[in-house]
């Protein structure tokens, strides 16, 4: 334990952030970034069961037995998915109709089970809060940044006003799925230049 | 008749799981480097959103709404994929142990693989009948199929081109998968 809380945090947010260093969960990465709104949206929903899951997991973590450890894992967090999809039902309705189908299907986004297995589970309580929300918040920023990209670009907006004047042409093929592989992939061959200084 | 075939070509290629629903993008990313990985993936995927597809339905229609606990479907659903996952590879091991070499190192992977667990949620919000959900099942799980070895054919043949560093691995395939999607974009016109 050489790290300390701060630094488990703040790896989330360059060294690990996900999906661009850690290649996971693109589902809702490809698929909600066609704004920025639905973006930040899914980003902060994933964050909530990120934290909840890390936090409950660690501290179960001795409780668990480790041979069925995933399956566990997995009802902890499916248990705070529906808490979201209700919550996003009851008090962002507009957002959960644009999500659709991705608000359950968090269950199955390899990052928050891949936290609870290669961290909370190894982890006290406050390291793994600070993991969860570091790693959350780096998920947020990536969908924003993507989802600005795409609706700018694409619709020409961003969070529904205009930033490109009148005449301006949006790209219709940046909102499609083609676009979402593209701009995925160029945002990633970015950081990777990025990184190598 | 006519509607079963529209469904499996709208499902195998107008509306393909990865390239315009944005489903299982995780496994068609990490599972696309060899094609031995790819026809594996592919293999399982099959086969287990087949299985998933029948089982869920079953759940949904005798049991969820009967019972009136639709809001528990997220977590019913995943319990129902994950242990499925665990019987098909115990039943493999032990009876046909052939197939279990060839999909073996796969199917735990398929757990959370959203290809699955999404299109059975599509089921369920298409509200459609016992046998359009099954037949919608492997067409989706075929164009999966279809989608991931194609693309991993691509890879193989992108390894031997020279890609600039920063462009190398994940970057370059992510901007091909861009490609294929356009390419698939093109069958729209068929229906």
């Amino acid at each position: 334990m050489a790290k300390t809380i701060s630094q488990e945090f703040k790896k989330g947010l360059w060294e690990e952030i996900p999906p661009f260093r850690l290649v996971l969960g693109l589902c809702p990465v490809l698929a909600v970034t066609t704004t920025l709104e639905n973006g930040v949206g899914m980003g902060l929903a994933t964050t909530f069961v990120l934290v909840c899951a890390n936090l409950l997991v660690s501290i179960l973590r001795n409780v668990i037995p480790p041979k069925i450890r995933v399956p566990c894992f997995i009802i902890i967090i499916a248990t705070f998915v529906i808490l979201v999809e209700l919550l996003m039902q009851a008090f962002a309705y507009g957002l959960f109709l644009n999500l659709g189908i991705f608000i359950p299907l968090i269950v199955v986004n390899c990052v928050v089970l891949g936290r609870a297995e290669a961290f909370a589970s190894k982890n006290k309580i406050v390291p793994s809060l600070a993991d969860g929300l570091g790693i959350g918040i780096g998920f947020t920023l990536s969908l924003g940044v993507l989802g600005a990209l795409r609706e700018s670009l694409g619709s020409g907006t961003i969070l529904g006003n205009p930033v490109f004047g009148p005449n301006f042409q949006p790209f219709e093929f940046m909102v499609q799925a083609p676009g979402a592989f593209v701009a995925l992939g160029l945002l990633l061959c970015i950081m990777n230049i990025l990184g190598k200084k | 008749m006519g509607d079963y075939i529209v469904i499996i070509m709208g499902s195998i290629f107008i509306n393909n799981i990865i390239l315009a629903q944005y489903l299982g993008a995780c496994p068609f990313v990490g599972t696309s480097k060899k094609m031995e990985t790819a026809t594996g993936m592919a293999g399982a995927v099959v086969f287990v959103l087949t299985l998933a597809g029948v089982i869920t339905w079953v759940i949904n229609t005798y049991f969820l709404v009967q019972l009136n606990i639709e809001f528990l479907r997220t977590i019913a659903f995943i319990m129902v994929i994950a242990s499925l996952v665990q019987f098909v590879e115990m039943f493999l091991k032990k009876s046909i142990p052939a197939l279990y070499a060839g999909l073996g190192i796969f199917l735990p992977l398929i757990t959370t693989n959203c290809a699955v667990m999404g299109v059975t949620l599509l089921n369920v919000q298409d509200e459609l009948s016992f046998v359009a959900a099954v037949i919608t099942s492997i067409a989706y799980a075929l164009g999966f199929g279809l989608a991931l070895i194609l693309f991993a054919g691509l890879r193989e043949r992108i390894d031997l081109g020279r890609v600039p560093g920063p462009l190398k691995e994940t970057s370059i395939g992510l901007v091909t998968a861009g490609m294929l999607a356009m390419a698939f974009m093109g069958f729209r016109g068929m229906v």
